[in-house]
């Protein structure tokens, strides 16, 4: 399967990625390029073999739930200091409501 | 001996016995930053006044009797480790200004043990990469170079580029480092040096910029075995600021180096016998066998079905984890913000990331989007899911035949800074050797073992059980000393 340059421009949409027109067709030829490559996947069986989700290597589950408490903050300045922009002590966008 | 010629082992004796101070050795490694780091460009970020305060103030601990394990060893940190106070950009100009307000838990080990940090390791953009060309810091150049070609500068690796380069060419005693696919192993194999991914969850991901989280584990480089299981000691530990950390003891890696290979299982799996592979790969692989059998391990042919199906594997859930853990880059709470007269925040967004990943990032983020997306996800992701539990599989019934496996490091020596750039499909066939620890979460080491017709160093790969480091360290020491690889780059502080 190949992708056509309508699928591209919707990746890089839903990827919030600003792909300049000329640069769709280059995007296209490696994307494509790559997923053919990867398409040698399909001829596995894996018929009846559960998916593996994380890395932990005995298959256990990997994730440790901890007691639901605050361990942290305080720290507006901190937490504000590497902010593009800033107002008062929240991160600042463009307006979103008119 | 120049101070920069130590092992870090070395190092700390002198530094136990009162030859060296820290001060002394931190300052020759950075006379040898500033001699050498305008060509290699290994390190991002230089923090020359830091560490020799930290080194000064290493001394007086060790003269008030308080010298942890790792007191007063100048090291670099690859710049995916936060470090509060110091500048971490991931290698990505989206990072180019951000100033972790903390510390990642690895670095933080290594401070608590009294290592002193030169500065910051140059790298592949997120650890994406295995050459350090997609680096927004520019490339890094292998200090080793071509016996009838010295003029064609060469690749040090990636992702971990800049660690190994800094190592070899005597700017630090040893490095941390990071390993996706092979990021360690196969840049400390082109540079003449050794690294190891261990275990997953043997080392805490906390503050370790992510890139795919079920396949990313931190990890040194340095140049012996025993410097390498020195270091993972320091590194390794439970963290509950991980939820993939694992909860088990480390042991005393560096003791486990001299347990030796007698009565030792080897595989080799045959499937590694790659078509076309060049012939002095081969016969190196021959020959760490020979080595291990002469010191009395046993050699066992194994098979590892699926694992010509591991690099397909990688590049979809490498991609599908990539694109949603880069998806917090959106100029909003750090980092670049890139923006027009007119735009309102999907713009922002779009902007800040068009400007701010280069090309492979942007590749791989794509990539990743397509796989997880609405009618593919069955296809693809959920497919390399199931793919990578067979991988796993064929490792679960290869440790029921022996107790480690060894392969080559690398399918080829450093090549050249302008060689397979235009080719993403080549440049991932790299980590062919590589990327089936990660997917399996095994512990790998590379050892250097010896040089290619051109001059060039090659290593081969120790992979072992889950949580059995000790295995692989005593296996990789059995290498080395059979190797005996004195070799040294041409490019080096002391030349």
């Amino acid at each position: 399967m190949s992708l056509d340059s309508a699928t591209i421009r919707r990746i890089a949409s839903l990827a919030r990625i600003r792909l300049e027109e000329a640069d769709v067709g280059r995007m296209q030829n490696e994307l494509n390029g790559i997923l053919g490559w990867i398409e040698q996947l399909q001829a596995v069986n894996t018929d009846g073999v559960e998916p593996m989700a994380g890395g932990a290597p005995r298959g256990e589950p990997a994730m440790r739930q901890r007691p639901d408490a605050v361990t942290d903050g305080g720290q507006p300045d901190q937490v504000l200091a590497n902010a593009p922009d800033r107002a008062h002590d929240y991160f600042a966008v463009p307006k979103v409501v008119e | 001996m120049h101070p920069t010629d130590f092992t870090l082992r070395g190092a700390i004796d002198a530094l136990n016995e009162g030859i060296i101070s820290s001060v002394e050795l931190t300052q020759a490694h950075l006379d040898a930053i500033g001699k050498l780091n305008p060509r290699l460009n290994a390190y991002i970020t230089v923090t020359g006044e830091q560490a020799l305060a930290q080194a000064k103030a290493s001394d007086k601990r060790r003269a008030e009797g308080g010298a942890g394990p790792l007191e007063g060893v100048p090291l670099a940190i690859k710049d995916l480790f936060c470090t509060a106070g110091t500048r971490t950009t991931a290698g990505s100009k989206i990072l180019g200004n951000f100033v972790p307000p903390y510390e990642s838990t690895v670095s933080g080990n290594l401070l608590r043990d009294g290592a002193v940090f030169l500065g910051k390791a140059n790298l592949d953009e997120f650890a994406m990469g295995s050459s350090n060309g997609t680096s927004a810091f520019g490339p890094v150049e292998n200090p080793w170079s071509r016996r009838n070609d010295p003029d064609t500068r060469l690749v040090p690796g990636g992702s971990s580029g800049g660690s190994a380069a800094a190592v070899a060419a005597r700017l630090a005693l040893g490095a941390t480092a990071t390993d996706t696919g092979g990021s360690i192993r196969q840049p400390a194999a082109f540079c003449g040096i050794a690294g190891i991914k261990p275990t997953y969850g043997r080392c805490s991901r906390f503050g370790v910029v992510a890139f795919a989280s079920s396949l990313d584990q931190a990890g040194p480089v340095a140049r012996t075995v025993e410097d390498c299981a020195i270091l993972l000691k320091s590194m390794s530990g439970f963290d509950p600021k991980d939820s993939t950390s694992a909860d088990v003891p480390v042991p005393d890696f560096a003791a486990a180096c001299a347990r030796g290979v007698k009565g030792l299982r080897i595989g080799i799996p045959k499937e590694y016998r790659l078509d076309g592979m060049p012939a002095e790969i081969s016969a190196l692989w021959q020959q760490g066998m020979d080595w291990l059998r002469a010191q009395g391990a046993e050699l066992v042919d194994i098979s590892l079905p699926h694992t010509k199906h591991a690099l397909p594997t990688y590049y979809v859930v490498a991609p599908a984890e990539a694109s949603s853990n880069l998806a917090r880059y959106d100029g909003v709470r750090y980092g670049l913000r890139q923006t027009a007269a007119d735009s309102d925040l999907r713009d922002l967004y779009e902007r800040t990331r068009a400007a701010g990943f280069g090309d492979e990032v942007k590749r791989r983020i794509m990539i990743g989007t397509y796989v997880l997306s609405a009618g593919y996800y069955d296809a693809y992701y959920l497919k390399a899911q199931k793919v990578r539990a067979l991988i796993r599989r064929d490792f679960d019934e290869a440790w029921t035949k022996c107790d480690a496996i060894l392969t080559p490091a690398t399918p080829s020596a450093a090549f050249g800074m302008d060689e397979k750039q235009d080719d993403p499909v080549a440049m991932y066939l790299n980590d062919v050797f590589t990327v089936t620890a990660n997917l399996a979460g095994l512990p790998g080491l590379a050892v250097p073992a010896g040089l290619s017709a051109e001059g060039l160093p090659l290593g081969l790969q120790v992979l072992g059980r889950a949580f059995d480091e000790e295995t692989v360290f005593a296996v990789g020491t059995a290498l080395e000393h059979a190797a005996n690889f004195t070799a040294l780059p041409g490019l080096r502080a002391s030349a």
